[in-house]
This record gives C-alpha cells, sequence and structure tokens, in this order.
C-alpha cells in the first residue's frame, strides 16, 4: 500500500518534469520555501526595510534631528496625489491657532490650500551610506516657502518630523537585531557544538546552565545589566553594550538546535563512513555536519532577530537602552512615555508601533517559512 | 558604590559619621566586590536580611513584600487567563483547521507576538481614556488605595485588574494558542481518534476525552517558559501603567543605582519564577503517567 502510493507519487513527479530526486539541498529548500505565500511575501518586506534603513538620509525628506519651533505637535497632514484632476502630490496646509483654554497649539488641514511635493529636491549635501555625495532627496516641499510644512505622519514636541525620525531609527533598530544574531551564532555554534560532540558531563554542564539562564525572568535581568553602562559612555560603545546585553539569551537557543542536530547525526552512517575513510574530526564538521543543519540554523537566527528589536526597544523605552541623541525606535517610544502626551499626540506611539509590528511580524513569517523549508520531513512537491 | 555613598551623602546633606561606619561595617562595603556579596547573601539566608535601600533609608525587605504579592499575583492571574482563552480558542482552530475563524485567530495571534506589550498598555490607555473617558492606570482608584482590606477595596481591585492582566496576558495567550493548535492537530491525525470515531464516540465527548487531554501537556510544561515571560511583561506593563508591583519599583531602583534594593528584586522575582516552573514540572508529572514512569 505505501510503496504503491511512493510509486504513485515517484510517477507523478517525472510525468510532471521536476527532477526531484535529483535536486540539490538549497534547490529543494527553495522550492519548498516559494510554496509558502506570506513568507515570500514577508522576505520582499524585510529586504525592502533594510534597503529603505540604509537609504534613509536619501528618503527621509528631513534631517531627523532639525527642530521646528512653529510645528509642535503638529499633526499629521493629510496626503494627496492629485489637485484640480492634475496629478501634483501635495499636503494640505496646517494652520495653528492656540486654544485659549487649554493652552495648547491645535492644528487644522486646509485642503483647498495646498502645499506641492516635488521628486528629487535639492537638499544639503550630505553623504549616502557615508560614501556618495549627495544633494537631492527622494521628495519634499517644492520650493519652499515659509510657513510651509510637510508632516506626513505629525511631529513631535520639538517641531521635528516623525516620518525622517523612524526611517533613521530604522538604521539602529533593525541593525541591533542583525550585530545580536551575529554574536548569538558565534555563541550558540560554538557551545552547541561543544555540547552535543563531546557529550558526556561537558554536555551536561552547558545543557543546565542554558535551562538556568533561561528561567530567569529576561526583563529585570536585562535591566540590571544595561544599568551597569555608565551614562558617561559614547554613543557608539552603549550600542555595542545593548547589542551583547539583547544577544546574551539570544544564543541559548540556537546552542540546542545545534547540539540536537549533531547528537542526532553524530552516528549517522554517512559521518561513520568519512570517520572510516581517515577523515579529521574538524573535517567532518564542517564538510559534512555543518552543511546538513546550516538551513536550520538560518531559520533560527531570522526568528531570533524579532526577540532582539523586541528587547532592544523595550529597554530604550525604559529609558535604561539607548539614549535620545541615538534615534532608535526604542528612544522614538520613549517620546510616548506617559499617557498625557500620547492623548495630545497619538501619532508618536502609533508610527514607530506600527514600524515595529511590520519588522518585527515580517520576521516571524519569513522565519516560520525558513524552518518548514528546512524541514527535511516537510512535503517536497 | 562609593559614588552611590557620596551621593546619598552630598543629597542628604548631613550624613553621620558614625551611621556611614556602621554601614560600611555591616555590609562591607569598603572590601572587595565578592565579600559584599558574600555578606549579603550570607545576610538573607541566615536573617532575612535583604540589605538596606540606600534611596528610601529603610531595610530593603519591607519595601518589597506587599509589591512582589501583588506582583505575583499579576503573573497567576495573566496565566490563568492565557490559559482559559487559548484552550477553547485552540480547539476551535484546531478542528476547524482552514476556516475563516482559524485563519483570523492565527492572524491576530501573530500580530499579537509581534506587538511590544508596554506599546499595548499604552495603546488601550489611549482609547479608554479618549473613548470612554474613564482614567486608568494603578490597581486602585484613589479613594481605596490606602484604605485596610475590604469587600469594597477587593471589587475595586478586580474592577482594575482585568486590564492589565488582559495586555500582559496578550503575548503569552498567543504563543500558547499556536502551541495548543499544533498538538491537537498532531493528536487528531492519529489512529485512535479514528478508532474512537469508529466505535460511535460522540465527536464531542471523543475530542475531549482523548486529543485534547494529551495535547494539553506540553502546554502544563510551557508554564516554565510563561511564567519568565509574564513576569517581564508584567515589569515593562506595570511601568506604564503605573501599577503598585515589583516593575516601577524595580526601575527606580536601578536608575537611582540602589543596589541592594534592586538586587533582591532581580533575585526574588527569578527565585520565584524557578519555583513556579518547579511546580509545572511536578504538575507535569501528576497529568502525565509517561513522565512518571520514566
Amino acid at each position: 500500500m505505501t510503496t504503491h502510493s511512493n510509486i504513485d507519487t515517484a510517477v507523478e513527479t517525472v510525468t510532471r518534469g521536476e527532477d526531484l530526486t535529483t535536486a540539490g539541498q538549497w534547490q529543494l529548500f527553495w522550492l519548498r520555501f516559494k510554496k509558502h505565500r506570506l513568507a515570500v511575501i514577508s522576505l520582499v518586506v524585510i529586504i525592502s526595510l533594510y534597503v529603505v534603513a540604509a537609504l534613509a538620509e536619501f528618503i527621509a525628506p528631513f534631517d531627523p534631528n532639525s527642530t521646528n519651533a512653529r510645528f509642535t505637535y503638529a499633526s499629521p497632514q493629510g496626503f494627496h496625489l492629485f489637485h484640480d484632476g492634475s496629478f501634483a502630490p501635495n499636503v494640505s496646509r496646517l494652520s495653528m491657532t492656540l486654544n485659549k483654554e487649554s493652552l495648547r497649539r491645535e492644528f487644522t488641514a486646509d485642503p483647498d490650500n495646498p502645499v506641492f511635493l516635488g521628486f528629487f529636491v535639492p537638499a544639503k549635501p550630505y553623504m549616502l551610506l557615508g560614501v556618495i555625495p549627495m544633494e537631492t532627496k527622494l521628495f519634499g516641499i517644492k520650493d519652499p516657502k515659509i510657513g510651509d510644512s510637510l508632516y506626513l505622519f505629525g511631529a513631535d514636541r520639538l517641531g521635528r518630523d516623525i516620518l525622517s525620525r523612524v526611517l533613521y531609527g530604522a538604521q539602529i533598530s533593525l541593525s541591533i537585531g542583525l550585530v545580536g544574531v551575529v554574536v548569538s551564532l558565534v555563541l550558540g555554534v560554538a557551545i552547541g557544538g561543544i555540547s552535543g560532540f563531546f557529550g558526556g558531563w561537558v554536555d551536561v554542564l552547558i545543557q543546565r546552565f542554558i535551562e538556568l539562564l533561561r528561567s530567569i525572568p529576561t526583563i529585570p535581568l536585562w535591566m540590571g545589566l544595561a544599568t551597569a553602562i555608565p551614562v558617561s559612555w559614547p554613543p557608539l560603545q552603549t550600542y555595542f553594550c545593548i547589542t551583547l546585553i539583547v544577544s546574551l539569551l539570544g544564543w541559548t537557543s540556537l546552542a540546542r538546535e545545534v547540539r540536537g542536530k549533531f547528537l542526532s547525526l553524530r552516528n549517522e552512517d554517512y559521518v561513520i563512513a568519512a570517520r572510516l575513510d581517515g577523515m579529521s574530526e574538524i573535517g567532518i564538521i564542517f564538510h559534512h555536519l555543518v552543511p546538513s543543519f546550516i538551513s536550520h540554523i538560518i531559520a533560527t537566527l531570522t526568528l531570533a532577530i524579532p526577540t532582539m528589536i523586541l528587547s532592544e526597544t523595550a529597554l530604550s523605552f525604559l529609558g535604561i537602552g539607548l539614549q535620545p541623541p541615538i534615534i532608535s525606535w526604542g528612544t522614538l517610544l520613549q517620546e510616548a512615555q506617559n499617557i498625557r502626551a500620547v492623548a495630545q499626540a497619538p501619532w508618536l506611539l502609533f508610527t514607530p508601533a506600527a514600524a515595529i509590528v511590520i519588522a518585527v511580524l515580517s520576521l516571524n513569517f519569513l522565519g516560520d517559512g525558513l524552518r518548514d523549508a528546512a524541514d527535511p520531513y516537510g512535503a517536497t512537491t | 558604590m562609593t559614588t552611590l555613598m557620596a551621593d546619598w551623602a552630598s543629597q542628604g546633606g548631613a550624613v553621620e559619621q558614625g551611621t556611614v561606619a556602621a554601614l560600611r561595617e555591616r555590609y562591607g562595603l569598603d572590601q572587595p566586590i565578592y565579600i559584599q556579596y558574600y555578606k549579603w547573601i550570607a545576610g538573607i539566608v541566615t536573617a532575612g536580611d535583604f540589605g538596606l535601600s540606600f534611596e528610601y533609608g529603610r531595610p530593603v525587605a519591607e519595601l518589597i513584600w506587599g509589591r512582589l504579592g501583588y506582583s505575583f499575583l499579576l503573573a497567576v492571574l495573566t496565566l490563568c487567563f492565557a490559559w482559559a482563552v487559548a484552550i477553547p480558542i485552540g480547539i476551535l482552530s484546531a478542528v476547524r483547521q482552514y476556516s475563516i475563524g482559524d485563519y483570523v485567530t492565527t492572524f491576530l495571534a501573530f500580530v499579537f507576538l509581534a506587538l511590544p506589550n508596554f506599546v499595548l498598555a499604552l495603546a488601550v490607555m489611549y482609547v479608554v481614556s479618549t473613548y470612554f473617558g474613564k482614567s486608568v492606570g494603578g490597581l486602585f482608584s484613589p479613594e481605596y488605595a490606602d484604605a485596610p482590606w475590604s469587600f469594597g477595596r477587593l471589587w475595586d481591585l478586580i474592577t482594575h485588574i482585568w486590564l492589565p492582566v488582559v495586555v500582559i496576558g496578550t503575548g503569552s495567550l498567543a504563543a500558547l494558542l499556536r502551541i495548543m493548535r499544533a498538538n491537537l492537530l498532531d493528536e487528531l491525525r492519529k489512529p485512535y481518534v479514528t478508532t474512537a470515531r469508529a466505535k460511535g464516540l460522540s465527536e464531542l465527548k471523543l475530542l475531549i476525552r482523548y486529543p485534547v487531554r494529551i495535547a494539553l501537556n506540553p502546554l502544563i510544561s510551557a508554564i516554565g517558559w510563561i511564567l519568565p515571560a509574564a513576569v517581564s511583561a508584567e515589569i515593562l506593563v506595570s511601568v506604564v501603567m503605573s501599577l503598585p508591583t515589583t516593575g516601577p519599583l524595580l526601575l527606580r531602583a536601578l536608575l537611582s543605582q540602589d543596589m541592594y534594593l534592586a538586587g533582591s528584586l532581580i533575585l526574588l522575582v527569578s527565585v520565584l519564577t524557578i519555583i513556579g516552573t518547579l511546580i509545572s514540572d511536578i504538575l507535569l508529572a501528576l497529568a502525565d503517567p509517561r513522565i512518571r514512569l520514566q
């Protein structure tokens, strides 16, 4: 019965012209990954997020630190593609009135009196990616005059553009995940490999240590470690320390994965064959063992990035992670820490929050898709 | 450490030399860090002395017990809430796999996993205060905050506590839901389910009696990591919603470098979490005979 259905599928495969029997590991991986529609979309989203972050200087319409006292807490301006029936991207002009009762500035948008936008507008010279000198931005106000403003997602308490700040923040927030993952990768593969390959008391010791680390609530532990960073340290050093702290626990799941794989593969026929052929242990590890589970490592790593982004956000939000001159999604949310600020300017909360949710959500979907694709027992066709 | 003492001395103005010397003597403050640590741990183990909070000028033990109680009340309630919601919804979405309900809950679960708890807390507070005009935050109304325990105060607590519980619980809830659904799907495909169905057992009875019971086991062992997660989330959320739990106290202690207070809080929270994990292991052994046999 089973053999019969196997033959059936084999015949089906051959008749469909896909030669799966000779397809390489990565080919199979890609075929299975492609079937996961959501994961493919997420991959596109992730790639565009990283591209946008890398080109933030070009895409962001303003310098994230330039303040504008006229437009403190300005509300998001309505965006329109057409004006009087012709294509002319514009935003509604903001007019400010002072509410005498609450002594707050209130902004009203006036769609009939638009501020026109242009593409590739001239800007102050800057270096794209730190090397290419540029003098234009992707978009901005066409012929800026006094009183013109462009706040697609509102402004904060100093009149800084939230959109630009979120774009610049992506540079820090998204890269912390990547750098942290590299640290986790090195630690996880090394420690997990040692644990799985040697076994015995080394294994027991390492596994108990991992269990200990995993049973401690993370936030209090991170809070303790993060406050140990001296306030006087330069931003780059703080950034590096925070990365180390958030990856401190990330490696444990990877180490477990690697150990499990080592244990199950150590006595496979092909490993024994290689050993009998006189291959060195290091050679076996890097030629036979590592390629066989590298797809799992990639999947686990992808799933570790969102955790790190969320940890950085949480720490910076509490004011013990990255500090304000640095722009990250966490420090942006710090502005929305109390309910009064949120009530007055909800975009302070919702714009960075949306960025976080999009990034984390797509990374999770992508990781799930990669994990399914890496599973050798999953459906191939 | 010395900066802390200097800070304290400069802020407090006249700190008597005798007090400082006595403190130094008691906690070994002028000695290397491992001796300080040993003295501190020895004090906890032998005399239940958690040291002195430098900021509040009171023993740490006095400050934390009440707050720790609320913290764990919140964590336990969160667990119960996550369980109570995750199990039925997980069962539903497994039994009706690929239905609209399944897709909606799966999608929502992913969104809640991606949303930081404190952002959710702020968003909920914003919605409640803007559209319902009620103030949120805290565990008690002002008139009950310092009142002795009574039915009125208990009721007040209940009306306040559900919001943080829901906010803290959503992340864990989403994770539990995914686990429950996956486990039950695995069980439903097993031959014994077909056998039971062939014998004419009603669908509901069959579901509750066999596959659900087995699918629940991994959920019990999940307490081991849900509890630390709930405690972490509780700390963040209580800072945002200003709850009288360990969270805001820990943050303050850390920011003002109040060493013994922060250390004791992290220590106790970790210890209680590990005890919770141990209890979950015992529960699992009680619920699953296969574990006992090993």
